[in-house]
């Protein structure tokens, strides 16, 4: 929580799969908790993908790959959709992931990794078919994620592409602050503008 | 030239912060048990007070047993997620309608039958079928636990804007056409991301005929397509539906509310930035197949096929088909199902009751069947046993649980095995919904009753 952020250089583990939603990453049945400790989310995260019914390890799937390893996941379009289940967030950060690559992802989702420290990077259809090729053909392919630049930056290739991020929630993430920090302190104006209401 | 959305966004706007997303007022906060604890514990850690704990409403749903609520519930963690709940809003000085107490269940059911949820507010929850709301004309969306403890700081949030969208749907629907149908069929055509990053009006002849009930099911599954969250024009439905309710406005206060109310829908010449239409008459009885909520198809048709498919798109399919065990290009009239549940806050309403009780009625429950008949609210209970949709219901050997979320995601005991067919009128078809390894067919009232009494997967027209 609260990793400030800058250049993250690091190997990626794929997951070519679109619409991975938030009960995958998460399964309901881990959000009885009611701390938020990362290293349970993370422990269960896939858990289902990740583990054979029986609770032995399912050595198909690619978290579970030795080949495979680092900070960032990249994965198919539509990633994180479905639950609004923040939990989904944790166990990504709590797996050790800093940057989720896709070309596409759920709304609510999205807000659930930015609010975590945890940067998702939105690439074209094309930069994301690259890049998981570059990873088949090497597991050992770096990306390059610059957040002061928003960049990110296939080091197999070459090639380069830039991100969208607003401004504030840029500077939030590179100074370690979070929303409540910054609604807090303008209490007065939100009391303000209850009193234009009042009549409402 | 504003859309509904534009005018009860921009007079809910505290500030625009720069280059940065706007600070959004918000009118109603619901908190459920499962994505409100660690907002809580954060509240703690940083010394805060929740700013305006009137306009913040907590009860349990996710967890509750649908049997023997009066006693205490039996998986122990279960138990903690839900007394936290009631610890924490005692200590926070917030309502809480806990389990027994009468204006407990789902809280997107209970929400618009207590008139919490009223016309042109903003409302949030932890809980990403807070598009429910949006039926009465409301901005309302789920959010995050981050989120939800901001709203409790602050009752404001911090929200990029929408884009906005409006689908319209032409005609009259047909026969067995419910709600649950349209959103299906809006689904299978726009995928499950076709409305990402956009806030969804419905609008035209079909959704206006529509029952308050059916609205509210429409507007639950806008966030199937992606949609941040889905609305309605409120209406002569709307404001006969809300009046006497518990929390809604009484009196003078009823009259200029009123007036408000009637002021908000889309001026004429209201400019949207993606609009869709569709034909009523082209919307069949529905049912999905897969293991998202876009993958549906009219019951009759036939699963669609891998021809035309890119690598990625056909591995993602093959994958769903496998573990659905059904086979590209097949039929699913006549097969068999294990499961049916109604419920959720998608159908668990009075009207969803009544609509399965108009097919079972006078019919058995087929013996390969395991019903689960759970009413959204004790309210929505209540209803059942006035009208005698009870008796109906047990004389065709159905019997009626406690209200909750249940079986729609199985975090109380209401889990299907894995393997197993349930043909649910809940909300998502993910791999592992309903319990591990679980199968489910999303579908009507209507179809899962057909489903009941038959036994297979049928077309609820040929029982009516």
């Amino acid at each position: 929580m609260k990793q400030k952020f800058n250049i993250i250089t690091s190997t990626c583990i794929p997951l070519p799969l679109e619409n991975v939603d938030t009960d995958q990453i998460i399964p309901a049945r881990f959000l009885k908790a009611t701390t938020r400790d990362e290293k349970f989310f993370g422990d269960n995260l896939f858990r289902d993908w990740r583990y054979n019914p029986d609770g032995s390890l399912n050595k198909d799937f690619v978290l579970n790959d030795p080949k495979y390893s680092g900070h960032v996941l990249v994965a198919g379009k539509n990633f994180g959709s479905g639950s609004s289940r923040e939990h989904a967030a944790w166990a990504i950060a709590g797996y050790g992931f800093r940057v989720v690559v896709s070309s596409f992802f759920a709304d609510i989702h999205k807000n659930n990794e930015l609010n975590n420290f945890v940067l998702p990077v939105v690439v074209s259809e094309e930069f994301l078919k690259e890049l998981f090729d570059s990873i088949y053909a090497d597991p050992k392919t770096e990306v390059e994620v610059n957040l002061p630049e928003q960049t990110i930056i296939n080091k197999a290739t070459g090639k380069s592409e830039k991100f969208e991020i607003n401004a504030y929630k840029k500077h939030c993430l590179m100074n370690g602050l979070d929303d409540i920090d910054f609604l807090v302190e303008n209490r007065d104006k939100i009391a303000a503008y209850e009193e234009t209401v009042s009549n409402r | 030239m504003n859309t509904l959305f534009d005018k009860i966004w921009d007079a809910h706007v505290v500030q625009k912060v720069e280059e940065g997303p706007t600070q959004l007022y918000i009118d109603r906060l619901y908190c459920h048990e499962v994505t409100s604890p660690q907002a809580f514990a954060g509240m703690r850690a940083r010394g805060l007070k929740c700013f305006r704990p009137e306009k913040i409403y907590c009860m349990p749903d996710h967890n509750t047993p649908t049997h023997d609520q009066d006693k205490p519930i039996e998986d122990p963690v279960s138990k903690a997620q839900v007394d936290a709940l009631a610890q924490n809003a005692a200590d926070f000085g917030l309502t809480h309608f806990g389990m027994m107490n009468k204006k407990n269940g789902i809280i997107h059911v209970v929400g618009p039958e207590r008139g919490l949820t009223l016309p042109g507010m903003t409302i949030v929850c932890g809980d990403s079928h807070t598009s429910t709301h949006g039926a009465m004309g409301a901005v309302a969306f789920g959010i995050g636990t981050s989120e939800v403890e901001m709203v409790m700081a602050s009752q404001c949030i911090l929200q990029a804007r929408p884009k906005t969208m409006r689908i319209t749907i032409d005609g009259k629907l047909g026969k067995g056409v419910t709600a649950k149908d349209v959103a299906l069929y809006m689904m299978s055509k726009m995928t499950t991301s076709g409305a990402t990053g956009y806030f969804v009006e419905y609008a035209g002849e079909a959704i206006r005929s529509l029952t308050m009930e059916g609205r509210l099911t429409l507007c639950n599954l806008s966030i199937e397509m992606g949609a941040r969250g889905g609305m309605i024009a409120p209406d002569e439905v709307t404001f006969e539906y809300i009046k006497g309710r518990e929390y809604a406005p009484k009196g003078e206060e009823w009259d200029k509310a009123l007036a408000y109310w009637k002021t908000l829908k889309s001026d004429d010449d209201a400019v949207f930035d993606k609009e869709v239409r569709y034909d009523a008459a082209d919307i069949q009885p529905m049912i999905t197949y897969g293991t998202n909520p876009g993958m549906g198809m009219a019951i009759t048709s036939n699963i669609p096929t891998t021809d035309g498919m890119s690598e990625v798109e056909k591995g993602s399919f093959e994958k769903s088909m496998q573990y659905m065990g059904f086979v590209p290009g097949e039929n699913l009239i006549g097969k068999k199902v294990d499961y049916v549940f109604l419920g959720a806050c998608t159908n668990g309403r009075i009207e969803d009751f009544r609509a399965f009780a108009s097919i079972v009625k006078g019919r058995k429950k087929a013996d390969n069947i395991t019903a689960w008949l759970v009413p959204g609210s004790w309210m929505v209970d209540e209803q059942i046993r006035e009208e005698g949709i009870d008796k109906v219901l047990e004389e065709a050997g159905f019997e009626i649980r406690q209200p909750g979320c249940s079986a729609c995601l199985a975090m109380n005991d209401d889990k299907i095995p894995a393997g197993k067919y349930s043909v649910s009128t809940s909300n998502r078809n993910f791999e592992g919904r309903q319990g591990p390894g679980s199968r489910t067919l999303l579908a009507s009232p209507l179809t899962a009753a057909a489903a009941a009494v038959t036994g297979v997967i049928t077309d609820p027209r040929t029982l009516m």
